[in-house]
Protein backbone atom coordinates (compact mmCIF):
# COMPACT_ATOMS: atom_id res chain seq x y z
CA UNK A 1 0.00 0.00 0.00
CA UNK A 2 1.28 3.43 -0.87
CA UNK A 3 -0.15 6.79 -1.64
CA UNK A 4 1.50 9.76 -3.34
CA UNK A 5 0.42 13.04 -4.90
CA UNK A 6 0.76 12.85 -8.67
CA UNK A 7 -0.69 16.11 -10.00
CA UNK A 8 -1.42 19.45 -8.41
CA UNK A 9 -2.78 22.17 -10.67
CA UNK A 10 -2.20 25.88 -10.81
CA UNK A 11 -4.55 28.27 -12.52
CA UNK A 12 -2.71 30.41 -15.05
CA UNK A 13 -3.74 33.31 -17.25
CA UNK A 14 -2.20 31.95 -20.41
CA UNK A 15 -0.95 28.40 -20.75
CA UNK A 16 1.73 29.17 -23.34
CA UNK A 17 3.09 32.01 -21.27
CA UNK A 18 3.10 29.85 -18.13
CA UNK A 19 4.76 26.97 -19.93
CA UNK A 20 7.55 29.20 -21.18
CA UNK A 21 8.06 30.57 -17.69
CA UNK A 22 8.29 27.22 -15.93
CA UNK A 23 10.37 25.58 -18.66
CA UNK A 24 12.76 28.39 -19.52
CA UNK A 25 13.22 29.96 -16.13
CA UNK A 26 12.61 27.14 -13.64
CA UNK A 27 13.88 24.09 -15.50
CA UNK A 28 10.62 22.16 -15.86
CA UNK A 29 9.80 19.89 -18.77
CA UNK A 30 6.48 19.08 -20.38
CA UNK A 31 4.94 15.89 -19.03
CA UNK A 32 1.61 15.88 -20.84
CA UNK A 33 0.18 18.33 -23.31
CA UNK A 34 -3.16 17.11 -24.59
CA UNK A 35 -5.80 19.16 -26.31
CA UNK A 36 -9.43 18.54 -26.86
CA UNK A 37 -11.02 21.43 -28.70
CA UNK A 38 -10.65 24.43 -26.44
CA UNK A 39 -9.50 22.39 -23.53
CA UNK A 40 -5.84 21.74 -22.86
CA UNK A 41 -4.51 19.39 -20.21
CA UNK A 42 -0.99 20.64 -19.66
CA UNK A 43 1.31 19.30 -16.98
CA UNK A 44 5.00 19.75 -16.36
CA UNK A 45 7.52 18.06 -14.12
CA UNK A 46 11.04 18.70 -12.92
CA UNK A 47 13.95 16.30 -13.56
CA UNK A 48 14.64 16.30 -9.80
CA UNK A 49 11.10 15.10 -9.05
CA UNK A 50 9.84 13.21 -12.08
CA UNK A 51 6.89 11.63 -10.29
CA UNK A 52 5.23 14.90 -9.45
CA UNK A 53 3.36 16.86 -12.09
CA UNK A 54 2.46 20.49 -11.84
CA UNK A 55 -0.63 21.24 -13.88
CA UNK A 56 -0.91 24.55 -15.70
CA UNK A 57 -4.62 24.92 -16.19
CA UNK A 58 -7.02 27.63 -17.16
CA UNK A 59 -10.24 28.03 -15.27
CA UNK A 60 -12.58 27.42 -18.18
CA UNK A 61 -15.83 25.95 -19.30
CA UNK A 62 -17.19 23.38 -19.11
CA UNK A 63 -15.52 22.85 -15.71
CA UNK A 64 -16.61 26.26 -14.47
CA UNK A 65 -19.01 28.84 -15.83
CA UNK A 66 -17.76 32.06 -17.36
CA UNK A 67 -18.37 34.20 -14.28
CA UNK A 68 -16.58 31.77 -12.02
CA UNK A 69 -13.71 31.56 -14.47
CA UNK A 70 -13.40 35.32 -14.41
CA UNK A 71 -13.42 35.38 -10.60
CA UNK A 72 -10.72 32.70 -10.48
CA UNK A 73 -8.55 34.49 -13.00
CA UNK A 74 -8.87 37.68 -11.00
CA UNK A 75 -7.95 35.84 -7.81
CA UNK A 76 -4.78 34.57 -9.48
CA UNK A 77 -3.88 38.04 -10.79
CA UNK A 78 -4.42 39.47 -7.32
CA UNK A 79 -2.07 36.93 -5.79
CA UNK A 80 -4.87 35.39 -3.76
CA UNK A 81 -4.19 31.75 -4.54
CA UNK A 82 -2.80 29.44 -1.84
CA UNK A 83 0.88 29.31 -0.97
CA UNK A 84 3.29 27.27 -3.06
CA UNK A 85 6.63 26.17 -1.70
CA UNK A 86 9.65 25.19 -3.76
CA UNK A 87 12.53 23.56 -1.94
CA UNK A 88 16.01 24.15 -3.34
CA UNK A 89 19.47 23.11 -2.18
CA UNK A 90 20.94 26.61 -2.57
CA UNK A 91 18.48 29.47 -2.31
CA UNK A 92 20.94 32.26 -3.06
CA UNK A 93 22.35 30.56 -6.14
CA UNK A 94 18.85 29.78 -7.41
CA UNK A 95 17.82 33.37 -6.76
CA UNK A 96 20.70 34.79 -8.77
CA UNK A 97 20.22 32.46 -11.67
CA UNK A 98 16.46 32.98 -11.80
CA UNK A 99 16.67 36.74 -11.36
CA UNK A 100 19.09 36.86 -14.27
CA UNK A 101 16.48 35.11 -16.38
CA UNK A 102 13.94 37.77 -15.46
CA UNK A 103 11.93 36.05 -12.75
CA UNK A 104 9.98 38.61 -10.74
CA UNK A 105 11.20 38.23 -7.18
CA UNK A 106 9.12 39.80 -4.46
CA UNK A 107 11.63 39.07 -1.73
CA UNK A 108 15.37 38.41 -2.01
CA UNK A 109 16.89 35.57 -0.01
CA UNK A 110 16.55 36.12 3.73
CA UNK A 111 18.00 33.91 6.41
CA UNK A 112 15.65 33.08 9.24
CA UNK A 113 16.56 30.70 12.00
CA UNK A 114 19.14 28.93 9.84
CA UNK A 115 16.84 28.46 6.82
CA UNK A 116 16.98 30.75 3.79
CA UNK A 117 13.94 31.77 1.78
CA UNK A 118 13.04 34.05 -1.11
CA UNK A 119 9.75 34.75 -2.90
CA UNK A 120 8.80 35.11 -6.53
CA UNK A 121 5.72 35.17 -8.72
CA UNK A 122 4.91 33.54 -12.00
CA UNK A 123 3.54 35.75 -14.80
CA UNK A 124 -0.06 34.96 -13.81
CA UNK A 125 0.43 36.03 -10.19
CA UNK A 126 0.93 32.70 -8.43
CA UNK A 127 3.29 33.28 -5.54
CA UNK A 128 6.09 30.90 -4.69
CA UNK A 129 8.19 30.72 -1.59
CA UNK A 130 11.60 29.28 -2.38
CA UNK A 131 13.12 27.64 0.65
CA UNK A 132 16.51 26.22 1.42
CA UNK A 133 15.97 24.03 4.42
CA UNK A 134 18.12 24.19 7.52
CA UNK A 135 20.95 21.71 7.44
CA UNK A 136 20.71 18.64 9.64
CA UNK B 1 5.40 35.41 -27.56
CA UNK B 2 2.57 36.50 -25.39
CA UNK B 3 4.33 37.88 -22.34
CA UNK B 4 2.31 40.97 -21.86
CA UNK B 5 4.29 42.48 -19.06
CA UNK B 6 6.91 45.03 -19.98
CA UNK B 7 10.46 44.65 -18.78
CA UNK B 8 10.70 42.09 -16.03
CA UNK B 9 10.91 43.83 -12.71
CA UNK B 10 13.17 42.05 -10.25
CA UNK B 11 11.79 44.31 -7.61
CA UNK B 12 13.20 43.27 -4.34
CA UNK B 13 13.73 45.24 -1.21
CA UNK B 14 15.00 48.66 -2.00
CA UNK B 15 16.70 47.64 -5.19
CA UNK B 16 15.68 49.91 -7.99
CA UNK B 17 13.52 51.95 -5.68
CA UNK B 18 14.01 55.63 -5.19
CA UNK B 19 15.84 56.35 -1.99
CA UNK B 20 13.66 56.17 1.05
CA UNK B 21 11.98 59.50 1.23
CA UNK B 22 11.82 61.50 4.38
CA UNK B 23 8.08 61.71 4.06
CA UNK B 24 7.61 59.02 6.71
CA UNK B 25 4.42 59.39 8.62
CA UNK B 26 4.62 62.73 10.31
CA UNK B 27 1.93 63.25 12.86
CA UNK B 28 -0.85 60.79 13.07
CA UNK B 29 -1.06 57.90 10.70
CA UNK B 30 -4.76 57.82 11.22
CA UNK B 31 -5.23 61.34 10.02
CA UNK B 32 -2.99 60.73 7.08
CA UNK B 33 -4.90 57.60 6.35
CA UNK B 34 -8.15 59.51 6.53
CA UNK B 35 -6.79 62.10 4.15
CA UNK B 36 -5.76 59.38 1.79
CA UNK B 37 -9.26 57.93 1.80
CA UNK B 38 -10.84 61.31 1.37
CA UNK B 39 -8.67 61.81 -1.68
CA UNK B 40 -9.69 58.44 -2.96
CA UNK B 41 -13.35 59.26 -2.69
CA UNK B 42 -12.93 62.49 -4.58
CA UNK B 43 -11.67 60.68 -7.65
CA UNK B 44 -14.35 60.13 -10.29
CA UNK B 45 -15.05 56.51 -11.11
CA UNK B 46 -12.92 55.04 -13.90
CA UNK B 47 -14.68 55.85 -17.14
CA UNK B 48 -14.73 52.66 -19.20
CA UNK B 49 -16.70 49.71 -17.86
CA UNK B 50 -14.48 46.95 -16.54
CA UNK B 51 -13.32 44.82 -19.40
CA UNK B 52 -12.05 41.36 -18.80
CA UNK B 53 -8.69 41.04 -20.52
CA UNK B 54 -7.23 44.41 -19.57
CA UNK B 55 -8.51 44.07 -16.03
CA UNK B 56 -6.45 40.96 -15.41
CA UNK B 57 -3.31 42.72 -16.55
CA UNK B 58 -4.15 45.74 -14.43
CA UNK B 59 -4.75 43.53 -11.40
CA UNK B 60 -1.45 41.79 -11.98
CA UNK B 61 0.28 45.16 -12.07
CA UNK B 62 -1.51 46.38 -8.95
CA UNK B 63 -0.31 43.22 -7.22
CA UNK B 64 3.19 44.53 -7.81
CA UNK B 65 2.43 47.59 -5.66
CA UNK B 66 1.17 45.29 -2.92
CA UNK B 67 4.24 43.08 -3.22
CA UNK B 68 6.52 46.08 -2.93
CA UNK B 69 4.80 47.31 0.22
CA UNK B 70 5.05 43.78 1.58
CA UNK B 71 8.77 43.69 0.88
CA UNK B 72 9.49 47.05 2.49
CA UNK B 73 6.57 48.13 4.65
CA UNK B 74 8.86 50.29 6.78
CA UNK B 75 9.55 52.56 3.84
CA UNK B 76 7.45 55.54 2.85
CA UNK B 77 4.97 54.70 0.09
CA UNK B 78 3.43 57.86 -1.26
CA UNK B 79 0.80 57.25 -3.93
CA UNK B 80 3.15 58.55 -6.60
CA UNK B 81 5.70 55.85 -5.83
CA UNK B 82 3.09 53.10 -5.74
CA UNK B 83 1.50 54.27 -8.97
CA UNK B 84 4.89 54.24 -10.61
CA UNK B 85 5.58 50.68 -9.51
CA UNK B 86 2.58 49.43 -11.43
CA UNK B 87 2.57 51.91 -14.26
CA UNK B 88 -0.84 53.34 -13.41
CA UNK B 89 -1.69 57.03 -13.21
CA UNK B 90 -1.76 58.47 -9.71
CA UNK B 91 -5.39 59.42 -10.10
CA UNK B 92 -6.34 55.91 -11.13
CA UNK B 93 -4.16 54.06 -8.65
CA UNK B 94 -5.80 54.49 -5.26
CA UNK B 95 -9.26 53.56 -6.48
CA UNK B 96 -8.04 50.64 -8.54
CA UNK B 97 -6.07 49.32 -5.59
CA UNK B 98 -9.06 49.58 -3.30
CA UNK B 99 -11.32 47.90 -5.84
CA UNK B 100 -8.83 45.05 -6.19
CA UNK B 101 -7.78 44.47 -2.61
CA UNK B 102 -10.71 45.75 -0.61
CA UNK B 103 -8.91 48.53 1.22
CA UNK B 104 -7.06 51.72 0.39
CA UNK B 105 -3.32 51.27 -0.17
CA UNK B 106 -2.21 53.07 2.95
CA UNK B 107 -4.53 51.12 5.17
CA UNK B 108 -3.03 47.99 3.70
CA UNK B 109 0.43 49.35 4.47
CA UNK B 110 -0.67 50.00 8.02
CA UNK B 111 -1.80 46.39 8.47
CA UNK B 112 1.59 45.19 7.25
CA UNK B 113 3.43 47.48 9.63
CA UNK B 114 1.34 46.36 12.55
CA UNK B 115 1.78 42.73 11.52
CA UNK B 116 5.54 43.16 11.38
CA UNK B 117 5.67 45.01 14.65
CA UNK B 118 3.64 42.24 16.28
CA UNK B 119 6.01 39.60 14.91
CA UNK B 120 9.03 41.50 16.20
CA UNK B 121 7.39 41.93 19.60
CA UNK B 122 6.82 38.20 19.71
CA UNK B 123 10.07 36.94 18.24
CA UNK B 124 12.71 39.39 19.41
CA UNK B 125 13.69 41.24 22.53
CA UNK B 126 14.14 44.58 20.73
CA UNK B 127 12.82 47.52 22.67
CA UNK B 128 9.41 48.84 21.69
CA UNK B 129 11.01 52.06 20.48
CA UNK B 130 13.37 50.09 18.22
CA UNK B 131 10.48 48.12 16.83
CA UNK B 132 8.48 51.28 16.18
CA UNK B 133 11.36 52.81 14.25
CA UNK B 134 12.12 49.61 12.37
CA UNK B 135 8.56 49.20 11.19
CA UNK B 136 8.15 52.67 9.73
CA UNK B 137 6.86 54.87 12.52
CA UNK B 138 8.57 58.08 13.42
CA UNK B 139 7.14 58.50 16.88
CA UNK B 140 6.68 56.08 19.74
CA UNK B 141 3.44 57.75 20.78
CA UNK B 142 1.83 57.33 17.37
CA UNK B 143 3.02 53.76 17.17
CA UNK B 144 1.60 52.82 20.56
CA UNK B 145 -1.72 54.51 19.93
CA UNK B 146 -2.19 53.13 16.43
CA UNK B 147 -1.10 49.67 17.49
CA UNK B 148 -3.66 49.66 20.28
CA UNK B 149 -6.37 51.03 18.02
CA UNK B 150 -5.76 48.33 15.46
CA UNK B 151 -5.10 45.28 17.63
CA UNK B 152 -6.93 46.18 20.81
CA UNK B 153 -3.76 45.63 22.82
CA UNK B 154 -0.75 47.75 23.65
CA UNK B 155 2.58 46.56 22.21
CA UNK B 156 3.75 45.34 25.62
CA UNK B 157 0.49 43.48 26.31
CA UNK B 158 0.75 41.73 22.97
CA UNK B 159 4.37 40.86 23.64
CA UNK B 160 3.51 39.21 26.94
CA UNK B 161 0.53 37.31 25.59
CA UNK B 162 2.11 35.94 22.42
CA UNK B 163 5.27 34.89 24.21
CA UNK B 164 3.20 32.86 26.61
CA UNK B 165 1.39 31.16 23.70
CA UNK B 166 4.24 30.54 21.16
CA UNK B 167 5.53 27.18 19.85
CA UNK B 168 3.45 24.67 17.80
CA UNK B 169 3.65 26.82 14.67
CA UNK B 170 7.32 25.97 14.17
CA UNK B 171 6.60 23.84 11.11
CA UNK B 172 4.70 26.48 9.16
CA UNK B 173 6.84 28.81 7.03
CA UNK B 174 7.33 32.03 8.91
CA UNK B 175 5.61 34.40 6.52
CA UNK B 176 2.37 32.42 6.45
CA UNK B 177 2.12 32.40 10.21
CA UNK B 178 2.74 36.10 10.22
CA UNK B 179 0.19 36.74 7.48
CA UNK B 180 -2.43 34.76 9.34
CA UNK B 181 -2.04 37.17 12.23
CA UNK B 182 -2.26 40.24 10.03
CA UNK B 183 -4.78 42.67 11.47
CA UNK B 184 -8.02 42.56 9.55
CA UNK B 185 -8.60 46.26 9.23
CA UNK B 186 -12.04 46.73 7.75
CA UNK B 187 -12.35 50.40 8.53
CA UNK B 188 -10.06 53.38 8.81
CA UNK B 189 -8.19 53.58 12.07
CA UNK B 190 -9.86 56.86 12.90
CA UNK B 191 -13.25 55.20 12.44
CA UNK B 192 -12.24 52.19 14.49
CA UNK B 193 -11.06 54.46 17.29
CA UNK B 194 -14.38 56.29 17.26
CA UNK B 195 -16.35 53.03 17.40
CA UNK B 196 -14.27 51.81 20.33
CA UNK B 197 -14.99 55.00 22.20
CA UNK B 198 -18.69 54.64 21.54
CA UNK B 199 -18.59 51.09 22.82
CA UNK B 200 -16.76 52.16 25.93
CA UNK B 201 -19.48 54.54 26.93
CA UNK B 202 -22.11 51.97 26.09
CA UNK B 203 -23.70 53.68 23.14
CA UNK B 204 -24.49 52.35 19.72
CA UNK B 205 -24.06 54.28 16.54
CA UNK B 206 -27.81 54.83 16.26
CA UNK B 207 -28.16 56.37 19.69
CA UNK B 208 -25.50 58.90 18.94
CA UNK B 209 -27.15 59.97 15.75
Amino acid sequence: MSQVVQVVGLYVRDQDEALRFYVEKLGYEVHTDARNGDYRWLTIHHPDQPGFQLGLFRPQSPMVDARTAQALEEAVAKGAMPPLVLVVSDCRAAYHSMARKGVEFTQPPVERYGAIDASFRDPSGNGWKMVQAREG
Amino acid sequence: MAVVRGAPAPCVGTRGCPAVTSEGFPGSIASRNAQMEATTQAIPPPTPPRSVGTDLLLLRRLLRAKDRMDAASHEAWPVRRLAEVCGVSEAHFARSFRDAFGMPPHRYLLTRRVERAAALLRDTSFSILDIALQTGWTSLGTFGRTFRDVTGESPSQLRQRTRAAAAALDLVPHCFVSAAHRPDLKMAVSEKRRMTQLNKIGLTEGEVL
